[in-house]
C-alpha cells in the first residue's frame, strides 16, 4: 500500500482542507451508494425471481406510480406534513408553557404533572375513537392526537431542563436581585434550550408517527386524506406500487423534519454547548 | 476576638452578631458567629472542610436566612430586601459563566439585571475587562478560554458594579498553581486599586497569609470562630515578598492556627 505524496507545494492547511473535503464527499458517496446498491438488488430480485407487482414491485413501477398518482399522492403530502407541522408547532407552544407553569413552585408541579404523564402512558390509538366524537372534523381529530404524542417529550425535557440551571448562576440572579422574568428570559430558558432541542427532535418524529397512526384509527375520506389513508387505500385495492409511493413520501417527509429540527438545534447550539462542538485534540 | 485593623474608618462595613444557621438538613453550619468587618480590609476565612466558612460568605451576601442572629450593614443604605443596595459582589469556586454568553454580554450581566443600557454599560464593561487583562476576549465564548482566564472574567463581572465588598469562595482552588499565583497577584493589586473590602474563603494556608491583612480561623461541627488576628506587613506583597522570612513566620503562624482549630474538634479531615 503506497500513500500517495501529497504534491510539495501544498501548505499544511491546504492539505487539511482537501483532506476535509475528501471525507466530506465520502460521507454523501458511501450512504448514496448503499441506498442505489439496495435499489439495483430490489430490482434484479424482483426480475429475477419474476415477483408478481401486487406483491413486491419493482423500484420502477413504484417511480411509475409515484409519477402518475403524483396529483392524489401529493395532495395527501401536503395534508400530513399540515397536520404534523401543526400538531408540533402546538406541542412547542403547550410543552414549553406549561413546563415554565410547572416549575413555577413546586406544588404546581405536584398537583399538575400527573395528568400529564396520564395523557402521555396511555395509548393514543385507544383515545383516537373518543376524539373522533368530541371533535368537528377528522383534520382536527387528527391534529389532537399528534399533538398529544409531541407534547410530552417537549414538556419532560423543558420541565428537565429549566431545573437543571446551575445552583451558582441562580444565586448570581439572586444576588443582584433579579426578578422572576429576568430569571426565566436571561438565565431559565437560555439554560433548558440544549434540553428543548432534544424535546423538538423526538417530538418531530413523534408528531409524524402519531399524525400516520391516528389516521389509521381513525380513518379519513375524500379530499382531506392524508398519506395513511392513501396508504390503507392502495392496499385494499392492491395497487401496491402506490403503496410503496406513500411509503417512500412519509420516509422523505420524516427525514426532512428530522433534518430540520438537526439543523434548528446545531444552529442555536453549535456556538457554546458541548454537544455540537467538535472535539479537537 | 476583636477587630483588629486599627480601622481609619468610623463604621465597620459589616457585623455578624451571633450568627447561627441550620439547614433544613438538621446540619448546624453555624453557631454563634461573630464577625466584624471594617471598610478596606482582606480578610481572608480560613478553615477545614465543613468548618462552614463557605455558609458564612453566603449569608453575608443574602444568600440564605439566618436561623439565629443578626448581620448589619453599619455603613450602608439598604434596599427592600434588608441587603446593601448593589454593594456586594460574589466571585464562586467556578467561573459560573453563562455558555450561551461571550465574554462581553457576561461581565455585562449584573448592569443588564439592574436595567443599564448595553451603550451605557459598554464603557464600564471593557474597563473593568482591561483591568483583568481581558480586553481583547471581549467577543470570545466561555469555553474558547482556559481556566484562568475564565475566572478573570468572573472576577471581571464581580467588580463591574464597583461593589464595595468582594465576597470570594475559593475562588481559584481548583486552578493551578501557577495561574492561582498569577490571579492572587490580580486580586491584590485590584484590592489596591479599586479599594474594596474583600473577604476570602480558602482551605489554603499559603494562599490566605499571602493575600490578607487578617487572618479568621474558623473551627468545624459546628462552625464557629477559632482565632483571628492581623497579619500587616510593610513589604510590597510579590514574588520577592513569597520566598521572604516575614512570609514564612506569617505562613507558620496561620498554619499554627489552623492546627489548633483542627486539634480542637480532633478533625483533621
Amino acid at each position: 500500500m503506497t500513500e500517495p505524496t501529497p504534491a510539495p507545494d501544498l501548505s499544511p492547511a491546504a492539505r487539511l482542507r482537501r483532506h476535509a473535503l475528501r471525507e466530506t464527499a465520502l460521507q454523501i458517496a458511501l450512504p448514496v451508494g448503499l441506498i442505489a446498491l439496495i435499489i439495483g438488488a430490489w430490482q434484479a430480485a424482483v426480475m429475477v425471481w419474476q415477483i408478481p407487482a401486487y406483491i413486491l414491485p419493482g423500484p420502477n413501477l413504484v417511480a411509475k406510480a409515484m409519477v402518475d398518482d403524483w396529483g392524489i399522492l401529493f395532495a395527501a403530502l401536503l395534508v400530513t406534513a399540515k397536520i404534523m407541522l401543526v400538531s408540533l408547532l402546538l406541542a412547542l407552544v403547550g410543552g414549553v408553557g406549561f413546563a415554565v407553569f410547572l416549575i413555577q413552585s413546586r406544588w404546581i408541579e405536584v398537583t399538575f404533572y400527573p395528568i400529564a404523564v396520564i395523557l402521555q402512558v396511555t395509548p393514543i390509538v385507544a383515545i383516537a375513537p373518543l376524539i373522533l366524537i368530541y371533535t368537528p372534523t377528522t383534520q382536527v381529530a387528527l391534529l389532537i392526537c399528534a399533538f398529544l404524542v409531541a407534547f410530552f417529550p417537549i414538556l419532560s425535557n423543558m420541565v428537565q431542563g429549566l431545573k437543571s440551571v446551575d445552583h451558582n448562576l441562580l444565586n448570581l440572579f439572586d444576588l443582584y436581585g433579579a426578578s422572576r422574568w429576568q430569571r426565566l428570559w436571561q438565565l431559565q430558558l437560555p439554560a433548558a434550550l440544549p434540553y428543548f432541542m432534544t424535546g423538538l427532535r423526538i417530538g418531530g418524529g413523534l408528531a409524524l408517527i402519531a399524525a400516520v397512526v391516528a389516521e389509521f384509527a381513525a380513518g379519513s375520506a375524500g379530499a382531506g386524506s392524508g398519506l395513511a389513508f392513501r396508504l390503507l387505500e392502495a392496499q385494499y385495492r392492491l395497487h401496491i406500487p402506490r403503496l410503496f409511493a406513500a411509503l417512500l413520501l412519509l420516509s422523505a417527509l420524516g427525514v426532512a423534519i428530522f433534518a430540520v429540527t438537526s439543523f434548528i438545534s446545531w444552529l442555536s447550539l453549535h456556538r457554546w454547548h458541548e454537544s455540537s462542538l467538535k472535539r479537537e485534540n | 476576638m476583636s477587630a483588629s485593623l486599627p480601622a481609619g474608618h468610623a463604621r465597620p462595613l459589616v457585623v455578624l452578631r451571633n450568627v447561627s444557621k441550620e439547614f433544613s438538613t438538621g446540619t448546624l453550619a453555624l453557631t454563634g458567629l461573630s464577625l466584624q468587618v471594617e471598610r478596606g480590609e482582606f480578610v481572608s476565612l480560613l478553615g477545614p472542610s465543613g468548618c462552614g466558612k463557605s455558609t458564612a460568605l453566603r449569608i453575608i451576601a443574602g444568600l440564605g436566612e439566618v436561623t439565629a442572629g443578626r448581620i448589619d450593614w453599619p455603613s450602608s443604605r439598604l434596599d427592600a430586601r434588608g441587603r446593601p443596595d448593589g454593594d456586594i459582589s460574589f466571585v464562586f469556586q467556578d467561573p459560573t459563566l453563562l455558555p450561551w454568553k461571550n465574554v462581553f454580554e457576561n461581565v455585562y450581566l449584573p448592569l443588564k439585571l439592574r436595567h443599564v443600557g448595553r451603550d451605557e454599560a459598554r464603557e464600564a464593561v471593557m474597563e473593568t475587562l482591561t483591568t483583568v487583562g481581558l480586553q481583547d476576549f471581549a467577543r470570545a465564548y466561555p469555553r474558547e478560554l482556559s481556566g484562568g482566564m475564565k475566572m478573570r472574567v468572573s472576577i471581571a463581572r464581580a467588580l463591574v458594579t464597583k461593589p464595595k465588598l468582594m465576597l470570594m469562595d475559593e475562588p481559584f482552588a481548583a486552578l493551578d498553581e501557577i495561574t492561582r499565583q498569577k490571579l492572587n497577584d490580580d486580586v491584590l493589586r485590584l484590592w489596591h486599586e479599586t479599594g474594596f473590602t474583600a473577604i476570602f474563603v480558602t482551605h489554603s494556608v499559603v494562599e490566605s497569609a499571602y493575600l490578607s491583612n487578617r487572618i479568621v480561623v474558623m473551627k468545624a461541627r459546628p462552625g464557629r470562630v477559632h482565632d483571628d488576628f492581623a497579619l500587616q506587613t510593610s513589604a510590597v506583597r510579590d514574588a520577592d515578598y513569597r520566598t521572604s522570612e516575614e512570609f514564612r513566620q506569617a505562613c507558620e503562624r496561620v498554619s499554627h492556627a489552623l492546627a489548633g482549630a483542627m486539634g480542637a474538634t480532633g478533625d483533621h479531615g
